[in-house]
């Protein structure tokens, strides 16, 4: 009887809106509020099992043999729990390879794009000029072009400039898909910027790459941050030009080492769980680190204030 | 690549984070309008961004040099854009008019003929249909989990660090590649795997189903991997849209004596309307774009009956080698493409 009456008070205090409700109304919602808490709390459970059971079963079966993969009946600890799986892969130079592989691609992708869209954007927030719409306009739209429809172009381009199966070739590549969406955001990022902040350091005489560098990119810092991890995570999911500009296995990427494991002789499921678990490390981290801005830049396209 | 965001034009969208911004003609804070400011005010409503103005010009600044000055900052986005999008769909067009390039060194000019053997190719119509289904069922549950999933997480009955720590586990699935994504469930619905151990136990099925490798289900298979995997981006989108759903509009339908269906039905909803149709609209175009999941979960198979438009296309030209026709495939669904980005420039004005 106490915990439902500490229930009762606790859900009352806990409602942040309970302020807007008129006193007269509260009590008498009182039970049927009890009740759809109840009921919320369930749903949300139910959809945090939908959620995350499947990323729970990879984390556990990635410390099985992989004789036990499809132990009846499935268990998710079972007492053979292991890390071999984990130093099969780290050991292994090959593997290895792909995480550095990612990691290089995906590094100097996320620079580049920064870079060039810092100086695009600044334009578009700065300054009018002829032709601002239209190459504004092809800049939105690019995003929706296929990336089907530009691989085989790609990949004949590719050949004749030299770059198949190199890094230069997939990190060009990937910038066409990064930097529409970083222009666009950090533009965005720049228009909330007072503009008398940097007509006053050109004032005292700075051109303008010294207002945008000493002046704009500094405050732009959480938007930099955003724009870097959006892009970073694109670069570093990208499955289908890795795995069709590149041919030998020193410069495959990490999403295409999991595929890899797959076709040879047998499934070692155990090292692709744990493959995918390492891959996904980077980008959990970076969520877990920057969810605000992660946040920010899966909403910005489409809520608008 | 699929989840860049299509988002609308900048300067008419001042807001990053789905923080309302004001117009930056609004903080010029100078004293009194005078006439002129006044006017150039009401001139740059729209665009925020207010044109670098003469009248302030510092005299430091050569004019030409000051008009050249924002082409210098575009061009190497402008360099980038032209070698590796112009120029390729240019390529890909001139490649689906003529017979096999790149395996053959002298392509001949053969008009419309790609387009009349992929036109005329049933697998490309199957492909079509799959690719319809697919996308078309993918975007409804996307859309009801999403939905479901923010109401959920706006609840004003849950506490907040619940309801943080509840966003952060709904969001994960949307943090996993696409690669891992398809071999972790071709593991759970392995025969033997967990789902069909948990559908046996509950008496669902008698026996293991080989959900990815039976004609029947094949496609639902796939199309119920792609929901768990991108209702996330719905989710967070429109739990930022609910946010913002002003208080008084719900206090006001309350004092009406409006139920809490007829409160969502006539206040939720519309207020959500527009977010809902852009979101719609991006995820039609990423989902009939999906590669990875397919290639990896099924190849398009069994016997075709999971083949979609972009490992049809794909096979032509990394299968088959013949990429004249493939190109002729990439045009055609660029064509498609192109139609539904259209309507979403035109929803985004609209919405302006």
């Amino acid at each position: 009887m106490t915990t439902f009456a500490q229930k009762q008070t606790s859900a009352v205090r806990t409602t942040p809106d309970g302020a807007r409700r008129s006193p007269a109304q509260k009590p008498r919602r009182r039970p049927k509020e009890r009740l759809a808490k109840v009921v919320i709390i369930l749903l949300l459970l139910t959809g945090a099992a939908f959620a995350a059971f499947p990323i729970l079963w990879m984390a556990s079966s990635s410390f099985k043999p992989n004789t036990e993969i499809f132990a009846y009946p499935p268990q998710l600890i079972t007492s053979t729990f292991s890390f071999d799986a984990y130093i099969t892969i780290l050991t292994d130079p090959t593997k290895v390879r792909f995480f550095i592989n990612s990691y290089v691609v995906s590094l100097a992708v996320t620079a580049l794009t920064l870079l060039v869209a810092i100086l695009a954007s600044y334009a578009f927030s700065r300054y009018e000029f002829k032709g601002k719409r239209p190459i504004n306009m092809i800049i939105v739209s690019i995003q929706a072009v296929p990336p089907i429809t530009l691989l085989i172009p790609f990949f004949g381009l590719m050949v004749v400039l030299g770059l198949y199966n190199t890094y230069q070739g997939l990190i060009l590549t990937y910038l066409v898909f990064t930097l529409p969406y970083a222009i666009i955001m950090m533009t965005g990022y720049f228009n909330t910027l007072p503009k008398e902040l940097d007509e006053a350091a050109r004032m005292d005489g700075a051109g303008p790459l010294t207002v945008l560098w000493r002046i704009l990119v500094p405050i732009s810092i959480p938007g930099i941050v955003s724009v870097g991890v959006y892009t970073f995570m694109i670069a570093w999911n990208e499955y289908l030009f890795a795995l069709t500009l590149t041919r030998t296995e020193d410069m495959r990427t990490v999403p295409i080492g999991i595929q890899l494991l797959m076709g040879q002789n047998s499934y070692e499921w155990n090292e692709m769980m744990a493959m995918s678990i390492l891959g996904c490390i980077p980008v959990l981290i970076l969520f877990l680190f920057f969810q605000r801005y992660f946040i920010g830049g899966m909403t910005a396209g489409a809520v608008k204030s | 690549m699929g989840r860049g965001v299509l988002a609308p034009s900048p300067h008419k969208h001042p807001s990053i984070d789905g923080r309302a911004v004001a117009p930056l003609t609004e903080r010029d804070g100078l004293g009194a309008a005078t006439p002129h400011r006044k006017a150039s005010a009401v001139t740059s409503t729209n665009t925020v961004v207010r044109p670098v103005s003469t009248k302030r010009s510092t005299p430091r600044w050569a004019p030409t040099a000051r008009r050249l000055t924002p082409y210098a900052f575009l061009s190497p986005t402008v360099i980038v854009m032209l070698v590796l999008m112009l120029i390729p769909v240019i390529m890909v067009i001139g490649y689906s008019f003529m017979d096999n390039v790149i395996t053959n060194k002298n392509p001949v000019f053969v008009g419309i003929d790609n387009y009349v053997e992929v036109l005329s190719d049933p697998v490309f119509r199957t492909a079509t249909g799959n690719t319809l289904f697919f996308t078309l069922v993918s975007v409804a549950a996307h859309l009801l989990l999403g939905l479901g999933f923010a109401m959920l997480l706006n609840s004003p009955l849950v506490g907040n660090v619940t309801k943080a720590l509840f966003r952060v586990v709904y969001i994960l699935p949307w943090l996993f590649t696409v690669a891992i994504i398809a071999v972790l469930w071709r593991l759970m619905l392995n025969p033997n795997g967990v789902i069909n151990y948990i559908l046996i136990s509950l008496g669902l099925t008698d026996k293991g189903i080989e959900w990815l490798s039976s004609p029947d289900t094949a496609l639902l298979a796939v199309t119920f991997i792609n929901i768990w995997a991108g209702y996330s981006f719905y989710m967070v989108t429109l739990l930022a849209g609910l946010q913002g759903v002003p208080a008084d509009l719900y206090e006001a339908a309350r004092v009406d004596g409006a139920s809490a269906f007829q409160r969502f039905w006539n206040v939720t909803l519309p207020q959500l309307k527009p977010i809902i149709i852009s979101m719609s609209v991006l995820d039609i175009i990423w989902t009939s774009q999906q590669f990875a999941l397919i290639w990896m979960t099924t190849g398009g198979g069994p016997v075709n009956v999971t083949e979609m438009l972009s490992t049809y296309t794909y096979k032509l030209a990394f299968s088959r080698y013949e990429f004249s026709v493939a190109s002729a495939s990439a045009v055609l669904i660029l064509l498609l493409t192109m139609v539904l980005a259209f309507f979403y420039v035109r929803h985004q004005k609209a919405r302006d």
